[in-house]
């Protein structure tokens, strides 16, 4: 660089960039070591995983895993001696300690459950915000403020104190425990996220495009059809994963409006424990199933974060 | 992207689907498209709010659905506004709310100050930081109930390690005074990420030329700081507070799953409270009453929050 460009005056030193450097690397490695514990957790046997001092270095071990999936039974060596060959990984894991393989867990179903229930109500949510926030967004709507903030202010009530009367409506209707009664709810949670989030994205696309398409002899829903999704697409997908994040993360209501058939993951995983207390490495081993996906969409959505958490308020 | 939108419009031949709807005025198709959303919210949140307003004047109980019902009038608001342990529940509520918002604050607007000077690998590093806000707060808090247990758990263990405290009296979640402490830490693990994040853009949208300015003029870094750097950024910093405030006071996953209230009450917050009477006591009537009350709370919260955010947008 030639001593005659000018360079901004008020650009951090040296110095002060690499002690702010310093600091924010010594914070992000502590703050994910909550993290990069549990997924040590999933690798450990449960003896170890109770030891004291915990264990930094130990062998490796699919027993979290496998009791993850399975239920088990405890049975007399002899009993276990008499039976065949184990079959697989899990089942010669689960006989060192004098168990057998009863039968698979409810983890399975209950992680599909999430699956469903996250999807269906992401893909209802998506729908519907998408043509509100057009409709927002274009429309000269009577009241559009009001009806954006009683939008919005739906997503505010405590989940607790929206559950009881859900609760009650559930059960005159016999969608107490159902996919569909929570796939209703959480769309109805998340569809304020996505009508706020998609209209600022519609917002961004300009109307001369719909526009001429309406000159050359497109009606308005051919318009919407044709110009303003193709280019809204990467809102819309935005605008997915943060109610796929939501409905994939939420707890309170799954906590509360379902037990058996409907239960999602969140509220299952706690409930996992094995012989004498809570069985750690299966918890990490399901927590860890659980929050891998969430770490890929994170990724993906880092450019869109802050959007996305402020409801649009915040577009960079 | 202009050229293919161009084509496209060009090839466009209306249809006789086209011709029908047509005949749909703008203004019919900005209600048939905004309609299905509210009938949506109508359902599934005004109706059974009423139908909670209703109840609150009631005696119903869910576990009994036969009995008579009979209407108290507002007995159940005086009741709660009298009953002590709504009050504490209350200040609890407010003592949680208190300190996280303010440890949040502080130490997320630092991160995003310090991640400004904008030092190599600084993208890669806020990424990591971002993680944990994004995940379940019940899977996640959860798992911390084994790394506060006394001895075996991590955290537990690394206090005793610097402190020279036993390791069998580091108790976390079991300890009067600690336990409150335990789910402020969480959540300010979990949640400075987020108020890190609208900070950060609040200090990347003031202008390098007022800096100049500033240091044409000789202010002091100091003077720079507190003259610009937070006057600009406090916008930004009040909606992630009001964000924070709103969503911790309706605080419940962590508490349920990492002491569920104990030990005692000590750590029992409003939700805590409103769960327990809704679906352990069975009040609903004395709780929907409870619910309205928060709802009303909250509602004028939102009403603060959403004129903030209009204020920040129109920057």
């Amino acid at each position: 660089m030639s001593l005659t460009t000018a360079h901004s005056v008020v650009a951090p030193s040296a110095n002060s960039k690499r002690i702010a450097g310093v600091i924010i690397v010594a914070y992000a490695l502590i703050s994910i070591v909550p993290l990069l514990w549990i997924f040590a957790t999933s690798f450990k046997t449960p003896p170890d995983s109770i030891a004291y001092p915990p264990k930094l270095v130990f062998q490796p071990s699919l027993e979290g895993y496998c009791n993850l999936f399975t239920t088990r039974t405890r049975q007399t060596p002899e009993y276990i001696n008499s039976l065949g060959p184990a079959t697989g990984l899990c089942d010669a894991t689960v006989r060192k300690r004098n168990m057998v393989i009863a039968g698979p867990s409810n983890f399975l179903p209950r992680f599909v459950n999430s699956l469903i229930i996250a999807f269906g109500s992401t893909f209802c949510a998506v729908f519907l915000g998408t043509l509100s926030a057009y409709g927002f967004s274009r429309f000269k709507v009577p009241l559009a403020d009001d009806l954006l903030f009683f939008i919005l202010s739906t997503r505010f009530m405590p989940p607790i104190a929206v559950a009881i009367p859900i609760y009650l409506m559930y059960r005159e209707l016999g969608l107490s425990d159902t996919a569909l009664g929570m796939i209703l709810l959480y769309t109805a949670v998340n569809v304020s996220l996505a009508v706020w989030l998609l209209k600022g994205f519609i917002d961004e696309i300009p109307r001369e495009y719909e526009e001429a398409a309406m000159i050359d002899g497109y009606t308005r829903l051919q318009a919407f059809w044709r110009t303003v999704l193709p280019q809204a697409t990467t809102g819309i997908a935005a605008t997915a994963i943060f109610c796929l994040i939501f409905a994939w993360n939420e707890y309170a209501f799954a906590a509360l409006l379902t037990s058996g058939t409907a239960q999602t993951a969140p509220p299952f995983i706690p409930t996992i424990i094995g012989e004498g207390g809570q069985d750690w490495p299966a918890v990490a081993a399901g927590t860890t199933i659980f929050l891998v996906p969430i770490l890929v969409f994170t990724i993906l959505l880092r450019k869109q974060l802050l959007r996305g958490i402020t409801f649009g308020a915040v577009r960079k | 992207m202009l050229n293919r939108t161009a084509d496209n419009v060009a090839r466009a031949t209306p249809e006789p689907l086209a011709k029908k709807i047509r005949g749909i005025s703008d203004k019919g198709l900005a209600w048939l498209f905004i309609s299905p959303t509210i009938l949506l919210l109508l359902a599934i949140n005004i109706f059974p709010l009423f139908w909670a307003i209703y109840l609150s004047f009631t005696n119903y109980r869910a576990n009994r659905p036969n009995e008579v019902v009979k209407n108290l009038g507002l007995a159940n608001y005086q009741r709660i506004l009298g009953d002590q342990d709504v009050w504490i529940a209350m200040q609890t509520t407010a003592h949680f709310v208190f300190w996280t918002i303010l440890l949040q604050t502080v130490i997320g607007f630092t991160l995003a100050w310090l991640i400004d000077r904008k030092f190599r690998g600084h993208a890669f590093w806020t990424t990591i930081i971002l993680v944990p806000m994004m995940l379940s707060p019940a899977v996640v808090g959860n798992f911390w109930r084994f790394l506060y247990e006394p001895q075996i758990g991590l955290f537990s263990y690394v206090i005793s390690f610097v402190t020279g405290i036993p390791p069998t009296n580091v108790q976390m979640l079991s300890n009067v005074e600690l336990a409150p402490w335990a789910i402020i830490i969480v959540d300010t693990w979990m949640w400075t990420p987020y108020v890190m994040l609208i900070c950060l853009a609040g200090l990347r949208s003031i202008p390098e030329y007022i800096y100049e300015a500033a240091e044409v003029d000789r202010a002091s870094n100091w003077r720079q700081f507190w003259s610009i750097t937070l006057p600009m950024a406090l916008p930004f910093i009040m909606l992630a507070v009001l964000f924070r405030g709103i969503e911790n006071f309706k605080m419940f996953d962590m508490v349920n799953l990492l002491t569920g209230g104990g030990p005692g009450s000590t750590t029992e917050v409003a939700s805590i409270t409103l769960k327990r009477q809704a679906f352990e006591s069975w009040r609903t009537g004395y709780s929907s009453a409870f619910a309205i009350i928060l709802f009303v709370a909250v509602f004028g919260l939102a009403n603060i929050y959403v004129k903030a955010l209009n204020k920040v947008k129109q920057r």
